[in-house]
């Protein structure tokens, strides 16, 4: 990186929040996938305003400009792949207003989505979006994803919450978008789109988040069945019953064995699959009966047992397994590719079957889990990258399984992003018009292709 | 602690399945201070690995990274993979010495912690600072205050210290109060031995007290904790060796500390030294005897102070006595056993306190965010004595009382049920002194009006 761009970032941002060391470098060069890009400086700005300067500086050198949360990114989407400056907006990491009366949350985009979620409950009020990653993930990023997570189910995703933006344009203008009301239909929808833009149409600096009441009482329960085909009819059985539980979760054998093994909480491991199935409400009756209802249809389906957790520690255990099953995974292989396919809900069932003969087809086996209520599954390919035959199978298996998605009228990505990972399918999902489209806006809000450069659109 | 420690270096195993899913991050306390990945576990692994795989040079900055892991094994515990960062933080040090050993670490590793005499005339100054009453006046006369910000955070890390190391005053038996039902081994730590005596005589008294008959052998070293931390694991596993052979000679059931560091390091002699095929199988009969002291007591019939303190009381998980050895729920029952005292469970209680041996010293901005952490959750429990049962973390803790004006005592838990068991207040007229186990303690149940004069807010003479 040239030095006089070097110091001008030091003047902008000062010293410390200018990394260049090549072990700093070494450590943005990933996400949470196996993607790799080393960057050639790294900046932690503090405010809008750092942010951007940098921006107007990159746009004037001419230079990639990557955003990043905590980089916990299941696409490749925040990997600085043709290098260039990592801005890291983890040190943004502030609530500058709860708004009780409004029930709204001025953050900046650093935040951690669970310290948000904290501090929010603390005031008897509730931000629903829960991504797996909520712990390691920030809003920013939620948000530059629209990330989902299992509550999305009766409460949606990211971008439902979102009220106003505070976004710094490729020429390093800060644009402010939205407001505090629910409703605004002034002009178009510009949430929206930087809503899963991932880092492509500009950089989220600051979001005003729609908040709700939270819910009183809540029960989770642990459903155990014997047969994985029983599960995955069961979720279409208790959504066509009229009930829309808080989350409807499912997970495969494998998945059930691995998270025992890294959680030991007496998990099942005799069963196909298990479904964590949540309700929740302001009425505790109503709660409990709904989980009543729940149970009956899980046993008329097969399911050998229902278990309620009995207090919050067990249903907090039960959550904090689901969370950790993607990465537990990797205690049998060195690597794992986890997408996020979406199909509509009555093709869970055959969704699953045929991912269970790609498996079967290239002898490499697929974990199967995820956010069954919403038909977003994390088919997960177990794999060692060092071995050659093994990752061009892989490849070869992600293209079947995004066929599969897509015969079944489904979606690439529910909630991960395109990022690199995705990119060479996006002609096949999306076709030539829809991409000519999205190019010109990116062309109209980043004409020297500056942010976020090979990301998300094919060549 | 690492496993790998004979291992010339780091094994592939011990990063390979690394995901990057970035979980650590949530738990780690010095990410949580700076937010920046190189000091996040998630960064730690991928730095070993490409300094391990050639990819990068294992530069002095690299090893550095290793050097700012306080080692609380948090991302330990959270890693769903199995991933152990902190381990392999520690390992990487050790490679680091085999490359390019260090002389200063040498001499203090192998010359004087292996040698209690060395280290208690090392310890001598602060001995003479203490007892020829030169703190005393450095505190009536607020000159503290002039000391510079950093030497005044060392200084506040001293509790009152002894006139001489329990070592040296401790008999080799303590005999038992009534019958004996347990012969058992203590292992007086170091810093248990030169600043904590007074705990640590206490944690005898309630021994003995309790059924046991208590074996310190005068010749323990180190448990090998500060040596591994730099990098030193031959010097390690020296000790080690030391310390099993002379408890095969105590010939006693278990092997008892009141320290949540030694505790640990000693639970995993058996780990450390499993490649060595002489020493193996003793260092895991060794291992298995060791018990934390709450530990043990929760384990025993024990008998319920007739005393009672009326206090709030709060408790601190040491990393090394809640990750390291699993143990916090005993200290918290101990605590509950004492009539008229309030128990208080503390905000985020095994977040690390920051000092993680010496990083109060060696990453100072750092320990102090880390601890500032700690602090407002302490303050916000209103207690009048937070209670923890590791020396180390008690000395930060002290820093924090003080940096941060608390009206607050850190404790060692046995401390406070041995103040029960003597239905004494605060033992005013032995402060400061070792109490032979079997001596008989006159009732103090008001504070000596002698002593009160120097007390001042969060000064190591403050009384309760």
């Amino acid at each position: 990186m040239d030095k006089q761009i070097l110091a001008l970032l030091k003047k902008i941002i000062g010293r410390e929040g200018v990394l260049t060391t090549p072990e700093d470098l070494a450590v943005y060069s990933y996400d949470g996938t196996f993607e790799r890009g080393c960057p050639d400086v790294v900046v932690l700005p503090c405010t809008t305003d750092q942010v951007s300067q940098v921006v107007r500086l990159a746009a004037q050198a001419h230079i990639p400009v990557v955003t990043r949360g905590m980089g916990s990114g299941l696409a490749g989407g925040s990997v600085p792949s043709l290098g260039g400056i990592v801005l890291a907006l983890t040190r943004m990491n502030h609530i500058l207003e709860i708004d009780r009366a409004n029930a709204t949350a001025l953050v900046e985009a650093g935040i951690v989505t669970a310290d948000l979620q904290t501090a929010v409950e603390n005031l008897g009020l509730f931000y629903p979006p829960d991504p797996s990653s909520i712990q390691e993930s920030t809003i920013g990023g939620n948000i530059a994803c629209n990330a989902g997570g299992p509550r999305c189910l009766k409460y949606g995703v990211t971008g439902n919450y979102l009220l106003g933006l505070t976004v710094v344009l490729a020429d390093g203008r800060a644009l402010k978008a939205g407001n505090k009301c629910i409703k605004d239909v002034v002009g178009y929808d510009l949430l929206a789109l930087f809503t899963g833009s991932e880092g492509t149409l500009g950089v989220i600096t600051e979001a005003v988040l729609r908040l709700i009441a939270k819910p009183k009482f809540v029960r989770t329960a642990l459903v155990e069945f014997p047969s994985l085909e029983d599960a995955s009819r069961t979720v279409n059985a208790i959504l066509t019953a009229g009930i829309v539980p808080a989350a409807l979760e499912l997970m495969d054998e494998t998945a059930i064995s691995c998270t025992e093994e890294a959680m030991h909480l007496g998990l099942p491991l005799d069963v196909e699959a298990i479904l964590i199935i949540e309700t929740d409400g302001s009425d505790e009756v109503f709660v409990l009966s709904e989980m009543e209802t729940i149970a009956d249809i899980c046993r008329t389906q097969g399911a050998r047992q229902v278990k309620v957790a009995k207090n919050e520690l067990e249903r907090s255990n039960l959550w904090e397994a689901r969370r950790s099953v993607t990465a537990a995974l990797a205690r049998r292989t060195p690597n794992k590719l986890g997408e996020d396919i979406t199909v509509p809900r009555s093709a869970i069932p055959e969704a699953i079957r045929r991912l269970k003969i790609i498996s079967y087809k290239y002898g490499l086996p697929i974990v199967i889990f995820g956010h069954a209520g919403d038909g977003n599954l994390h088919p997960n390919i177990l794999f060692d990258m060092r071995d050659p035959a093994q990752w061009a199978k892989v490849g070869e298996m992600v293209k079947e399984e995004f066929t599969t998605a897509l015969e079944l009228g489904g979606t690439l990505s529910g909630e991960h992003g395109v990022g690199t990972l995705k990119r060479p399918y996006m002609q096949q999902a999306l076709g030539p018009l829809s991409i000519e489209i999205q190019k010109r806006i990116k062309q109209t809000l980043d004409p020297l292709n500056i942010l976020n450069p090979g990301k998300v659109f094919p060549e | 602690m690492p496993a790998h420690i004979l291992a010339s270096q780091p094994t592939e195993e011990q990063y390979l399945n690394c995901i990057r899913c970035g979980l650590c991050l949530a738990v780690c306390p010095t990410y949580r201070e700076d937010l920046s990945e190189i000091t996040s576990p998630r960064g730690r692994v991928a730095l070993a690995r490409k300094g391990l795989e050639g990819e990068l040079k294992i530069s002095s900055n690299l090893i550095e990274q290793m050097y700012a892991c306080f080692n609380c094994l948090a991302c330990n515990a959270i890693c769903p993979v199995g991933i152990r960062p902190a381990d392999l933080a520690l390992d990487m040090r050790t490679l680091q010495e085999r490359i390019r050993p260090k002389t200063w670490k040498k001499v203090l590793f192998g010359g004087i912690f292996p040698k209690p005499e060395r280290l208690e005339l090392s310890t001598w100054p602060l001995c003479l600072y203490e007892n020829l009453g030169m703190r005393r006046l450095f505190y009536s006369l607020g000159l503290r205050r002039l000391l510079p910000g950093r030497l005044r955070d060392m200084e506040a890390m001293l509790p009152r210290l002894p006139q001489r190391p329990l070592r040296q005053m401790l008999p080799e038996i303590s005999q038992v109060n009534g019958d004996e039902r347990y012969r058992v081994g203590f292992f007086l730590g170091c810093l248990q031995s030169l600043i904590f005596a007074d705990e640590s005589a206490a944690a005898v008294r309630v021994l003995a007290r309790n059924g046991c008959t208590v074996v310190t052998p005068k010749e323990t070293v180190c448990c090998g904790m500060p040596a591994l931390g730099f990098g030193k694991s031959e010097q390690a596993l020296q000790q080690a060796r030391h310390n099993i052979l002379l408890f095969e000679k105590a010939d006693v059931e278990f092997i008892l500390t009141d320290c949540a560091t030694c505790g640990s390091t000693l639970k995993d002699y058996g780990k450390i030294l499993a490649g060595d095929p002489v020493w193996a199988e003793r260092a895991e009969a060794f291992s298995k005897k060791v018990r934390d002291i709450s530990e043990f007591l929760m384990s025993i019939p024990l008998e319920k102070p007739k005393g009672s303190l009326e206090a709030r009381v709060t408790y601190h998980d040491p990393c090394h006595l809640r990750r390291g050895q699993g143990v916090w729920e005993q200290p918290r029952a101990l605590l509950r056993m004492i009539d008229g005292l309030e128990f208080v469970e503390l905000d985020e209680a095994d977040w690390c306190c920051g000092l993680a041996g010496t990083q109060l010293i060696t990453h100072y901005e750092t320990s102090l965010k880390v601890l500032k952490r700690k602090t407002d959750n302490l303050a916000a429990t209103r207690a009048g004595y937070v209670a923890s049962g590791c020396p180390a973390c008690q000395m930060q803790l002290n820093v924090g009382v003080r940096r941060a004006s608390l009206d607050m005592q850190v404790v060692h838990p046995i401390a406070l049920l041995d103040r029960a068991y003597l239905s004494i207040t605060f033992p005013a007229k032995t402060a400061g002194r070792c109490i032979h186990p079997n001596q008989e303690i006159t009732k103090v149940t008001t504070t000596n009006k002698k002593e009160k004069r120097w007390t001042s807010r969060s000064s190591p003479y403050s009384k309760k």
